[in-house]
Parts: structure tokens; sequence; C-alpha cells
């Protein structure tokens, strides 16, 4: 069983849900991204998103923007990504999803980049601009190495869309809540809860929920509904506003760690 | 078999590389476009603001001096002509009425130069819908004259200063926008570029210029050209006169990229020449990128070729080897700005520019009796001020 479906069911029983941090690869550069993940882990996240920064991020608002633009400062690439990865397996076995745009990937090349990231201990690919219709040979290549293709849904999305992305998502669904790019928000999108029972009428895979959950309170909320909750931008902000601070780690272990709690039933 | 498909694909090229967000509206898109392409009235509406708005057709006018001067036979097909002065609003026009159409209240668009924002704005204006333009902030400062033609049309022009800040930023930003706003915006995309079914769409739009271009060359020569020649940033110029000729092996068709100082000299906007496949703005296609997949700034004199990717059915015409795809430097065309502004009195936009380059450069090679037809895209009152600055005149 994939670690991220048994994690799954390990939450279900504790009635838990999941936390997925996510933070950019390189953002502001690879040894702090190295002690990020550590904080992350050993602050309650249950999986983690890891960034791979693209110059022209077109889902991302300015927060994770900026972040792409730190990290693509130095020079970087996707094998010091899977580095990392391998460096966090050697303490966790916490699954581990890349989230990145297409094109490095593709020009990293798929059957490759697969195998690669397989051997590093990747457990899934989130492709934000790699709608299922496209997908289907990079799908093929992470089947093979064993890793999930985690596809989103959204606010606009139609019932035919429901059922392309539950045809063809392994993982679990990754549900947009708001019609937006990514970015912390102040309050929730209105009829989340509708939308997620609408889903779930099209897929018996688990929903997370992210874009513009950025605080306990919110995490609190869509817990009762989702199955996980992911959070970016709010703490790419703790990051970015405490760039060459000691207590940086800090800050940020103490935000998830107050998040995680907030995903206990 | 006509391209694309039904995924917006020109063989490996195109396709749909968004967000899950906006593919209800693409596919929204696609079936409106569709359903209003066979539709006679619509087609009749396009018709009449073409002609008694944008004022086509526009002539394929023999220009006598510089044939003579090249040794060939030299049309221009005068896009410049059209109101707001270039081949964008045949396109803007297409769009806002399916915009109108569908219902849509808000019109977006992104642009480099300001002639697609500015051919936007017009549009918007004419048809009373609230209209955004995203524009570099590098772009705003360089182009100040149609932020101000696009204020003066009652568009709101948000200045973009992520990334590189010029329009590949801009277009990020737009579908940022587009993401957000998707329930009433209607993004007029202004090139052969972007996600399925765009490229299609401006190609129908743009090929009016190549339909007319066909009629008037067989009244005047009798026969078809040997030569067509178009600058190719995005593409739609090229695309719109080259379509309708794809199938006449006879004729040769030329697409000019700008490599600005030199391809090897430093940054350019030759994707075709010099680039790789990879994704960018919605579709696969031929896109200047390091190894890592991260897309490299472009660079050329002229702003609308400033682009670091290209239609992907240009891509596509590439690998086939039915379009040529060549290049010139800034300074061929600056050169050809003037040589044409002299021996006719027509001063080409610094984009349509490129392809005369090319066609001085070619015309030692060619017969004495070829005819050629260089896509004169737009007209070069925007450009004066580069021009001038580039020759070493203070203005």
């Amino acid at each position: 069983m994939s670690r991220i479906k048994s994690l799954f069911q390990e939450l279900r029983k504790k009635k838990e849900k999941a936390l997925i941090p996510y933070i950019t690869a390189g953002d502001p550069d690879i040894n702090t991204t190295e002690k990020l993940l550590q904080c992350l882990v050993s602050n309650g996240a249950d999986m983690i998103e890891i960034g791979v920064p693209f110059s022209d991020p077109m889902a991302d608002g300015p927060t994770i923007q900026a972040a792409s633009q730190r990290a693509l400062k130095n020079s970087f690439s996707i094998k010091s990504v899977l580095d990392l990865v391998k460096g966090v397996r050697k303490y966790s076995s916490i699954p581990i999803i890349l989230f990145g745009y297409y094109n490095p990937f593709y020009q990293y090349g798929l059957k490759k980049l697969s195998s690669d990231a397989g051997d590093a201990g990747v457990d899934a690919f989130l492709t934000v601009d790699l709608p299922p219709e496209e997908a289907v040979d990079f799908k093929n290549e992470a089947d093979i190495c064993g890793i999930d293709s985690i596809f989103l849904l959204a606010p606009t999305s139609t019932s035919e869309r429901m059922n392309v992305v539950a045809d063809m998502g392994s993982g679990f669904i990754y549900y947009v809540s708001v019609t937006g790019v990514t970015g912390a928000r102040d309050s929730l999108a209105d009829l989340i809860d509708k939308h997620i029972s609408k889903i779930r009428l099209h897929t018996a895979l688990p929903i997370g929920i992210g874009f513009g959950i950025s605080s306990p309170e919110h995490v609190r909320e869509v817990s009762c509904y989702a199955d996980a909750v992911i959070v970016g931008s709010a703490i790419i902000k703790i990051i970015e506003s405490n760039l060459n601070k000691s207590d940086m780690l800090q800050k940020v272990g103490d935000f998830v760690h107050s998040l995680k709690d907030a995903t206990l039933a | 078999m006509t391209l694309p498909d039904n995924n917006g694909h020109f063989g490996g090229y195109g396709g749909r590389y968004v967000s899950e967000t906006l593919m209800p509206a693409l596919i929204e898109l696609s079936e409106a476009y569709d359903h209003y392409k066979n539709d006679p009235q619509f087609s009749d509406e396009v018709k009449f603001y073409l002609k008694e708005y944008v004022g086509r057709e526009t002539p394929l006018y023999f220009a006598e001096r510089f044939s003579e001067k090249l040794g060939i036979k030299v049309y221009l097909k005068r896009e410049d002509l059209n109101h707001t002065g270039a081949h964008k609003i045949n396109n803007t026009i297409g769009q806002i009425l399916l915009a109108k159409r569908m219902k849509k209240t808000r019109i977006i668009a992104e642009t480099g130069a300001g002639q697609h924002g500015v051919a936007t704005a017009t549009v918007a204006a004419r048809f009373g819908l609230e209209c955004e333009i995203f524009m570099g902030s590098e772009d705003v400062q360089r182009q100040s004259l149609n932020v101000f033609r696009m204020k003066l049309l009652g568009a709101k022009v948000r200045a973009v200063s992520s990334g590189t800040c010029t329009l590949k930023d801009a277009m990020n930003e737009a579908m940022r926008d587009w993401i957000t706003y998707v329930k009433n915006t209607f993004y007029i995309i202004g090139s052969v570029a972007g996600p399925h079914p765009y490229p299609l769409i401006v190609r129908d739009f743009q090929r009016i210029i190549g339909d007319e271009t066909k009629k008037q060359i067989i009244e005047k020569e009798g026969r078809l050209p040997d030569l067509i020649l178009a600058c190719v940033g995005g593409g739609s110029n090229a695309m719109g006169i080259f379509y309708p000729f794809l199938q006449d092996a006879s004729v040769k068709l030329t697409g000019v990229e700008a490599t600005g100082i030199g391809i090897d000299k430093g940054p350019h906007s030759a994707p075709l020449a010099a680039g790789t496949p990879g994704v960018l703005h919605g579709a696969k296609s031929y896109l200047l990128q390091d190894k890592h997949g991260q897309v490299l700034p472009a660079h050329s004199i002229a702003p609308g070729l400033d682009y670091p990717g290209v239609g992907p059915e240009h891509s596509y015409l590439k690998d086939t080897g039915r379009v040529s795809y060549v290049s010139v430097t800034d300074d061929e065309a600056i050169n050809a700005f003037q040589e044409l502004s002299r021996a006719e009195g027509i001063i080409p936009a610094l984009e349509s520019a490129h392809a005369v380059a090319y066609l001085i450069k070619e015309a030692p090679n060619l017969e004495r009796d070829s005819v050629a037809v260089v896509n004169l895209s737009g007209r070069g009152d925007k450009d004066i001020h580069i021009a001038a600055e580039k020759i070493g005149i203070k203005l």
C-alpha cells in the first residue's frame, strides 16, 4: 500500500485530518529548506508538499511568486530537490509530494524524473498546469515507479470534470478552495462544504483542500469536511518576513504546530 | 486532416496546459466558438465591423520603387492601414463579438508594445465592455504613448512588475486575473498562442489577411506569389497570411524571427531558430529556456516580437518544413525600416520591418520576375522614438 493511502487510513482511525504544509524548495536557499523540512516534520506535518520553483508561476499569487524568485536566484535544479527528499528519508517516512509546473518536469524527462523521484522517496506529483487530458504520458511513467498523480478540482469544476479527475487521480484529490491563485486570505471561500459533498459523489479518494487556508481557525473549519488541509502562502510569509533571522525555524515550527492542533477532532 | 485536433494539438504541439480552474472556461469557449463560427449571423456581423469600422479590405500594394531597388516584384499587404494601425484588430473584433454572445461583461488582455492592448481597448470601448489591460512595467515606461491611448479609450492599464516586467509576465498576470474572475471575464489573447482554442480562434480571425491576399494577387498578377514573408513573434500576422496558402506548394512561406543583437551575442526572440520544445502559457511549443526548463528573457528592438515563445502551429510548420523560419537582427530591421520609408513613403512597424529586412537580404538570390508579398502588419509611428534612439538622433 502507498504511504499516502496508509496515512489516510491511520488518520481516519485516530479521527484526525492530515496537515500538509507547503514550502518552496531553495527558498531562500537549499540549506534553509533542508532545516525547514525537518522543522515541519517535527512540528506535526502529516505530509509535505515541496514546491519546485518556476520562472513563470501562472497559478501563484505574489507570496509564492516571490518565493520562486528567491529560489531561482541561486543555481537551482530538480536534482537538488530530489536530494532534499533523500535527506528527509534518512529520518522520516512522511509522504512527500512534488508540486510544480510542467515545463521543468518535462525538460528533466518524464521517465527519468519518475524513476529518480521514486528512488529518492517521492510519493506523488502534483503538476498545477497539467490537467488530466495532457497528463497521460506523465501518469504512465509515474505509475510504473509507484508514484501517485494528484489532480486538482476547483469551484468552477463541472460534474464532467469531477469524473475526469476522479478517473485519473490517485493519492487524493486536491480541491482548490477559491476561484483564484494561491495566497493567504482573511476569510474562507463560501460553499466549500457543498463542493466537497458534490465531489464525494464522484470519487472515493480522500480530498485535500488548499489555496487561501491561512490560519488555525481556517484549518479547524476545513477539517470538518476535508481529509487533508494544505497551507502554503501563510507559511511562506513567515519565512519571508524572517529571512536571515535566527528564530525563523522556531516561528515556522510554532505556526505549523498550531495548524496541526487544529486538525484534531 | 485539419489541425488542430479536438484537444488543440498540432502534431506534438499546442494543447491545454492550464490550471484546472480554467479548464471549464476553455471548454466553454471552444463550444461557443464551434457554434458561432458556423452561424451566418455571427460571420456577417464580423464582416460588417471589419468593413465599416476597421476599414477592410486592405490594399495589396505594388511597391514600385522598392521593387526596382530589389530587382523583383514586391507587394505589401497593407495591414498598417487598419483602424488602430495594425492587424491586431482583425482578431479583437472577432473575439469581442464572441464575448458579447457569451454574455461576458469584462474584457482582459495582455500587451507588449501596446498594439494588442490598444486594439482590445478600442473594441471594448466600441461595444461598451469594461476593459483591463496587463502590461509589463518596463513596457509601460517604454510605450507611454500607447498607455495613454488605452486610458483614453477607457481601459484600465495594470503595470505588472513581476519576473522580467515584460510581455511574458503580463500574460502570466492576465492568466492569474482570468483564474480569479473567470465567471464574468473574457480573455482576449492577441496571438496564435496560449491554450486551445486560442491558437485556432486567432488564426481563423486573422486568415482574412491571406484570403484577401490570394484574391488580390490573382487579380493583379494572374498567379500565386512565389514567396510570402511575415515577421513572427507569437506569430498571428504570419499565421493569418500563411494559412490560406499552406496547400499551395509552389508558394514559399517564410517567417522571420528577431535575433536582437545577434543570436550568439545576447538575448534574442528566436525560439524557432534557437529554442527547444517546452510548455509556457498553456501550450507546448518552441521556447527559449535553460536546461532546467526555466524560461529565458527575450529581447528584440521590436516590442511586439519581444517574447520567448511562439504559437504552437508555427512549431508544427517548422518541423514539417512547410514554412521556413529565418531571422534578422535589430540593425537589419532598423535599416529596412529606413529603406522602406524612403523608397515608398511607408513607415513600417519595427516588427514588420523584420520581414522587409529579410527580403532585402534574400532578393539577390531570387529570379528577376519573382513575385514576393510582405505582410506589412503594422505602421511604424509607434516606433519612431525607438528608431531615433537607435539611429542616434535626439528628438
